[in-house]
C-alpha cells in the first residue's frame, strides 16, 4: 500500500521548510543512518505523514496538519542538512 | 477559496441516513489502509496479548488461548479523523471485558500497545461495558494483516486511531500517558460526535 | 539550505486542460497550460487538487510527462482501478476543464544533460512517465549521453509511449528493451519474465562505467531492481528511485 520514499512528500516539504528538501540529508536519531530525504520511508495514508528510516524504521519526521496548520516533529533526526 | 473540480465527487457513498454520520465525515464503501508504518507480519505461534502494569501479576494469552474465550460477532460503524466513515461493519473478536474478568486494578486509564510500536491512551471507561473488542476478523473472514490481523483493539465509539491495529495488549495505568497520535497534536480522547479530531477541540 | 533549481514558493494554480490523448487502454495523457509555468526540470512532479462541491479534497502526484522543451506541460495517468483521482483524470477531464496543480516538485529525481551519463532507465509500468521526459529532454538538447532504458510492464498492450519508444531506439546511442511479465504476443523476442540479477546484467552498463541510474515503478520493482544493481557493483549513490504507490 505505502511503502512510498521521500519523492512523494517533495511538495509537503517545500511547503513546511520553504525549500526543495528532498536532496537534504537526513541523519536517523534511533540509528544513525544518514541519507537523503527522497530515501526515507513515507507513510502518507495517515492521521498524519509518517516518515522512517529506511535502515532502522525509526520514525524520523511526523506532519500533522491541525487546522490549516502544518506541524512538524523532527525529533527523529539527529541531523538535517545539505 | 477552492477551485471546484467540475464533476469530481470522490469514492463517497450519497444516499445514507445523517443521524449516522458524525459531524465532518464522509461515508465510503471502500475500506482505507491507513497506517503509521510498516505492517508487522507476526507469527501466531509468537502472538501473544497481555494486560499488565497496574495489577498484581501480568495476565497472558497464546493465540489458541485467545481464540478458546468466548467471542462475539458485532456490527458497528467506524469513523476515522481523516474524515471516512464506514457503516455496518462486522467484527468477530473477544470482549474486552472477558479479558479484564478477574482483573483487579486502581488503574484508570490504559494505553494499547501494539507490534511495530504503535500506542494509543484511553480511559479504562471507555474499554469496558461492552465498548471494546480484541477482534480477530472482519465479515467473518480472518482480519487482513493490512487491516490490522491477527487481531486488533476495537473501539468503534471513537475516532479509528484508537482501534490500535497489530495490537499486543494493554497497559493498565493509573496515570494518562498520550498514545502516537496524542502525541502529535491529535485529541487526547476523541470522540467523533463532539469531533474531537485534534487538541484543544 | 537546498534551492530548487526553479525559485519561488509553491503555491496552487490553475491550468487549462488543452487536449487528452488516450495512451493505451488505461492511460491518457494531459496537455495543460498554465499563465506562468516557470518551467521544469525531467524528472519533476506535481501536486494534483480537486475539490468536489462540497468541499471534500483529494490530492496526488502526477510525474511530468513533457520535456522542459516541450511546447504544453503534460501529465500521463493510469487509471487505477480502485482508484479516487485517476478514473476522474482519465474518464471525466474534458479540454477547457481547470485543473488545480501546484509545481514542478522534486530536486532528487531529475536528470539534465548537464549531469552527464551513461545513463541507465529503469522503468516499471506507470514509472516510465518521467524517464520519457528524461528522454524527450535528452532528444531536444540533441544530447549525445548514451542511454539505456529497460522498460517492463504486464502486456504489449499496457506499453505507453510504445511507439515513440520504438522511434528513438533507432539513434546509436539509445538502447530501449521491453520485459513482459503477463503476456507476450507470439514471436516476441524481448524478455518475457519480471526484472531479475540475470536480466539486470545482460542489460545494464558494467558497473565500471559509473552510469547514472533512475529507476522508477512500484515499490517492489524499484526495489529489486536497485538491490540488484548494488550486488552488481554499481554505486548506490549514483542509483537514484522513485516509488509509486497505489492510488
Amino acid at each position: 500500500m505505502d511503502g512510498l520514499d521521500g519523492n512523494a512528500i517533495a511538495g509537503l516539504l517545500s511547503d513546511v521548510f520553504g525549500a526543495e528538501m528532498t536532496t537534504a540529508t537526513g541523519t536517523c536519531a534511533t540509528c544513525g543512518a544518514g541519507g537523503p530525504l527522497a530515501e526515507t520511508v513515507v507513510f502518507l495514508r495517515a492521521p498524519g505523514t509518517v516518515v522512517r528510516c529506511r535502515t532502522c524504521s525509526g520514525v524520523m519526521m511526523v506532519f500533522v496538519t491541525v487546522r490549516e496548520t502544518t506541524c512538524v516533529d523532527l525529533r527523529g533526526l539527529s541531523n538535517l542538512g545539505t | 477559496m477552492n477551485r471546484i473540480s467540475r464533476g469530481f465527487t470522490g469514492r463517497r457513498s450519497a444516499s445514507v441516513d445523517p443521524a449516522r454520520v458524525p459531524p465532518g465525515q464522509y461515508v465510503t464503501e471502500d475500506f482505507p489502509v491507513l497506517s503509521a508504518g510498516p505492517t508487522p507480519h507476526r507469527p501466531l505461534d509468537s502472538w501473544s496479548f497481555t494486560i499488565q502494569g497496574e495489577v498484581d501479576e501480568p495476565v497472558s494469552w497464546t493465540w489458541e488461548e485467545l481464540r478458546a474465550l468466548p467471542s462475539e460477532t458485532v456490527t458497528v460503524d467506524i469513523h476515522c479523523v481523516t474524515k471516512w466513515s464506514k457503516l455496518d461493519t462486522v467484527w468477530t473478536g473477544v470482549s474486552v471485558d472477558t479479558l479484564l474478568e478477574g482483573v483487579e486494578t486502581s488503574a484508570e486509564y490504559v494505553t494499547a500497545f501494539s507490534d511495530g510500536g504503535y500506542t494509543t491512551n484511553l480511559p479504562l471507561e471507555d474499554v469496558i461495558g461492552g465498548k471494546a473488542w480484541v477482534a480477530f476478523a472482519y465479515d467473518d473472514e480472518p482480519l487482513d494483516p493490512e487491516h490490522g490481523g491477527p487481531a486488533r483493539l476495537l473501539v468503534p465509539h471513537l475516532y479509528f486511531w484508537k482501534s490500535a491495529k497489530w495490537v499486543r495488549g494493554l497497559e493498565l495505568r493509573t496515570e494518562d500517558e498520550p498514545g502516537f497520535w496524542e502525541g502529535y497534536g491529535y485529541h487526547n480522547y476523541g470522540d467523533p460526535w463532539q469531533e474531537q479530531r485534534y487538541q484543544g477541540d | 539550505m537546498a534551492r530548487a533549481a526553479i525559485p519561488g514558493r509553491l503555491t496552487w494554480k490553475a491550468a487549462e486542460v488543452v487536449e487528452l490523448v488516450g495512451e493505451t487502454a488505461r492511460a491518457k495523457s494531459i496537455a495543460l497550460h498554465l499563465d506562468d509555468w516557470p518551467g521544469h526540470r525531467a524528472g519533476q512532479h506535481v501536486d494534483v487538487r480537486l475539490t468536489a462541491e462540497d468541499g471534500y479534497q483529494a490530492q496526488r502526484s502526477y510525474s511530468i510527462a513533457s520535456a522542459p522543451e516541450d511546447g504544453y506541460l503534460t501529465l500521463t495517468v493510469e487509471r487505477l482501478e480502485d482508484g479516487e483521482v485517476s478514473p476522474y483524470l482519465v474518464d471525466v477531464l474534458e479540454p477547457g476543464d481547470e485543473l488545480e496543480l501546484r509545481g514542478p516538485i522534486g530536486g532528487y529525481f531529475v536528470w539534465e544533460v548537464a549531469l552527464g551519463g551513461p545513463l541507465l532507465l529503469l522503468a516499471g509500468g506507470s514509472g516510465i512517465v518521467p524517464l520519457r521526459a528524461m528522454l524527450r529532454h535528452r532528444a531536444a538538447a540533441d544530447s549525445t549521453v548514451p542511454v539505456r532504458l529497460l522498460y517492463s510492464a504486464r502486456t504489449l498492450d499496457e506499453v505507453i509511449y510504445r511507439d515513440e519508444l520504438v522511434r528513438i531506439s533507432a539513434f546509436d546511442e539509445v538502447d530501449v528493451r521491453f520485459t513482459l511479465t503477463r503476456e507476450w504476443p507470439e514471436g516476441w523476442r524481448g524478455y518475457r519474465r519480471r526484472i531479475d540479477r540475470e536480466m539486470l546484467a545482460e542489460v545494464a552498463w558494467p558497473a565500471g562505467e559509473r552510469p547514472l541510474v533512475y529507476v522508477c515503478g512500484p515499490t517492489a520493482f524499484v526495489e529489486v531492481a536497485a538491490s540488484t544493481l548494488v550486488d552488481l557493483g554499481h554505486e548506490p549513490g549514483r542509483i537514484k528511485t522513485e516509488r509509486f504507490g497505489a492510488s
